[in-house]
């Protein structure tokens, strides 16, 4: 599979701050993988998030992101156009007063035919499941349907790569649920290669692929049931455990024995329904 | 003691004009002094509105507001006395930091309520203590701090105003675990410490779980439940509907409940879900076997 990120030994330090923000990473994503990025505050998560579309430039390693060395200026508009970023606030990334005008900004300065973005315009909307609010005003929208038609503006560019800095911490569960479904769905049916940061576990247990940080560093790099079967480690970086994995976890503690690779609602109820099965049986 | 108490209180927004909306529609609730409480309701609906009600930001449209049995509209001029008795932490309250020093922000409360200057100092510092900031940072610009600092800036400025009643609304977003779990026990332990009454806005069905005794549901303009953690809880499929949730825990008990097992009804933290599994195992709870 050919990779669309290949960063090898990032390094990157704010100006006027000691301590580096990414202290040497090395990461690489297949095309058409959905990872989560985790890690506290100030882990560099969204350090090397950035890098990925040169908002910032390494200050030491390389990074290509679809081919591109994201610090050749030349290719910066090709870059932008690979590589879409969604933020974590939607009303700081809304510039217009009607919906499909805001999503068909990016495609006006990439100077694309009317017609086509009309065209394109249309299918991003109905990608995000938001067409029937084209004619509508962005602030009379939710926050979830309004990053959703953040998303809609970052997937008319057609990028291959979407990389989103926690876009749910500001929505309520409504609103988290659409954008998560809305996300998966453009990796699972367009084949978009997903960058997702964020502080909810639930999140990064649907992803394929989940990368922690910590302290600048890449800590862990394997599947959700790899990641979270390490509770200790990820409470020791200020991270968290989904609710299911933690009560299996609490149990096991307890001398109980279940499998250590739970990280769903599902998965928990078949393990707690067997474990209680087996028990009654003893019983009778 | 009742801390607040709300009589038909009702909120529109742009009267008799074609925008015309009903945003609190007649609530009617009683806080007892000391209760923490859980505010939950989807964006939009009414919760934000309701809340400015309880310090006087906002004036009801109709129906009334007791604090501690006080009218607050009965002499408008005194409005600025219930700013006191009732503190309320916005969402993203850093963005309203703005003095040049640490100090003096977390001042500005006490300050405008004319204490003395040695009260004020007092204040100031058992506030800082209360969120965790070291005394080297009080002489800092706020400006300067990392954003999880700034929001405990943000929150001991309310807290130096030693408020009866405690508003805060969603004081974790955006912050990761570690950052809200902080957050939540010094909360928790002001609560605890000063008994003041405390009413916590969060989209975390988790949090609320285990921080609130009782949880109050506004949808759609309207008061839905207002009960114990227990009783707001056990209508999963009500607050589903409603784009609300459960805890995850909760989830899990309900379909364990559903296939048929004799589990507990009221499991809404991974402490009681661990308590309960033990119970059923046949196991000590919390002992190794």
């Amino acid at each position: 599979m050919e990779n669309i990120i290949n960063a090898q030994q990032l390094v990157f330090a704010y100006s006027g701050e000691k301590e580096a923000a990414l202290k040497g990473v090395s990461v690489s994503v297949s095309k058409g993988e959905m990872v989560a990025v985790l890690g506290h505050n100030g882990s560099g998560k969204s350090t090397f998030a950035k890098h990925l579309n040169a908002i910032l430039l390494p200050s030491g390693g390389v990074c290509y992101v679809g081919g591109i060395n994201t610090a050749d200026e030349d290719k910066l508009l090709d870059l932008r156009r690979t590589a879409g970023m969604v933020f974590q606030n939607p009303d700081n990334q809304i510039v217009a007063t009607i919906v499909e005008e805001d999503v068909a900004f990016g495609l006006e300065n990439l100077g694309i035919p009317p017609e086509e973005i009309r065209e394109r315009v249309d299918s991003a909307l109905k990608d995000v499941g938001m067409y029937k609010f084209r004619l509508h005003a962005p602030h009379q929208l939710s926050g979830g349907q309004k990053q959703r038609i953040a998303i809609a503006g970052i997937i008319a560019m057609r990028p291959q790569l979407i990389i989103l800095d926690e876009p749910t911490a500001m929505l309520d569960p409504r609103g988290r649920a659409e954008v998560i479904e809305t996300i998966t769905r453009l990796n699972r049916e367009l084949g978009m290669t997903v960058i997702l940061i964020t502080h909810y576990m639930d999140e990064a247990a649907a992803c394929d692929r989940i990368i922690v940080m910590d302290d600048g560093r890449l800590l862990i790099d394997d599947t959700p049931k790899k990641v979270f079967s390490n509770v200790a480690l990820l409470k020791r970086v200020g991270l968290d455990v989904p609710q299911a994995t933690e009560i299996v976890y609490e149990l096991k503690k307890c001398g109980i024995d279940l499998p250590d690779d739970i990280i769903t609602d599902e998965e928990c109820v078949e393990a707690l329904a067997s474990l209680l099965s087996k028990k009654g049986e003893v019983q009778a | 003691m009742i801390a607040v108490k709300t009589e038909k209180l009702r909120h529109v927004y742009s009267p008799q004009t074609p925008f015309e909306k009903v945003a609190v529609d007649d609530f009617s609730l009683e806080i007892e002094e000391g209760e923490f409480v859980g505010v939950i309701g989807h964006t939009g609906s009414g919760k934000s509105t309701f809340i400015q009600h309880l310090n006087g930001l906002m004036k009801p449209t109709s129906g009334k507001v007791f604090i501690h049995g006080r009218d607050m509209w009965a002499d408008p001029k005194k409005i600025r006395e219930f700013r006191f008795m009732v503190g309320l932490v916005f969402q993203y309250p850093e963005y309203q930091l703005f003095e040049e020093t640490v100090e003096k922000d977390i001042a500005f409360g006490p300050t405008n309520m004319g204490l003395s200057a040695a009260e004020i100092s007092d204040r100031v510092r058992t506030a800082a203590e209360f969120v965790g900031l070291a005394p080297e940072v009080m002489q800092k610009s706020p400006f300067e701090l990392s954003g999880g600092q700034k929001r405990r800036v943000a929150i001991a400025g309310v807290l130096a105003m030693q408020p009866k009643v405690l508003i805060l609304d969603e004081p974790t977003a955006g912050l990761d675990p570690k950052g809200r779990e902080q957050i939540f026990s010094q909360i928790s332990e002001y609560h605890k410490k000063t008994s003041s009454t405390v009413l916590l806005v969060s989209h975390s069905m988790e949090d609320v779980a285990r921080h609130a005794k009782k949880v109050l549901v506004v949808n759609d303009s309207k008061l839905f439940a207002f009960g114990t953690v227990n009783e707001v809880f056990a209508r999963t499929e009500e607050l589903t509907a409603m784009g609300l949730s459960v805890p995850q825990v909760t989830k899990i008990f309900t379909e364990l409940k559903r296939r048929g097992f004799d589990v507990a009804d009221n499991i809404f933290t991974v402490e009681q879900a661990k308590t309960e599994l033990l119970r059923l195992l046949g196991k000590a709870g919390g002992n190794n076997a």
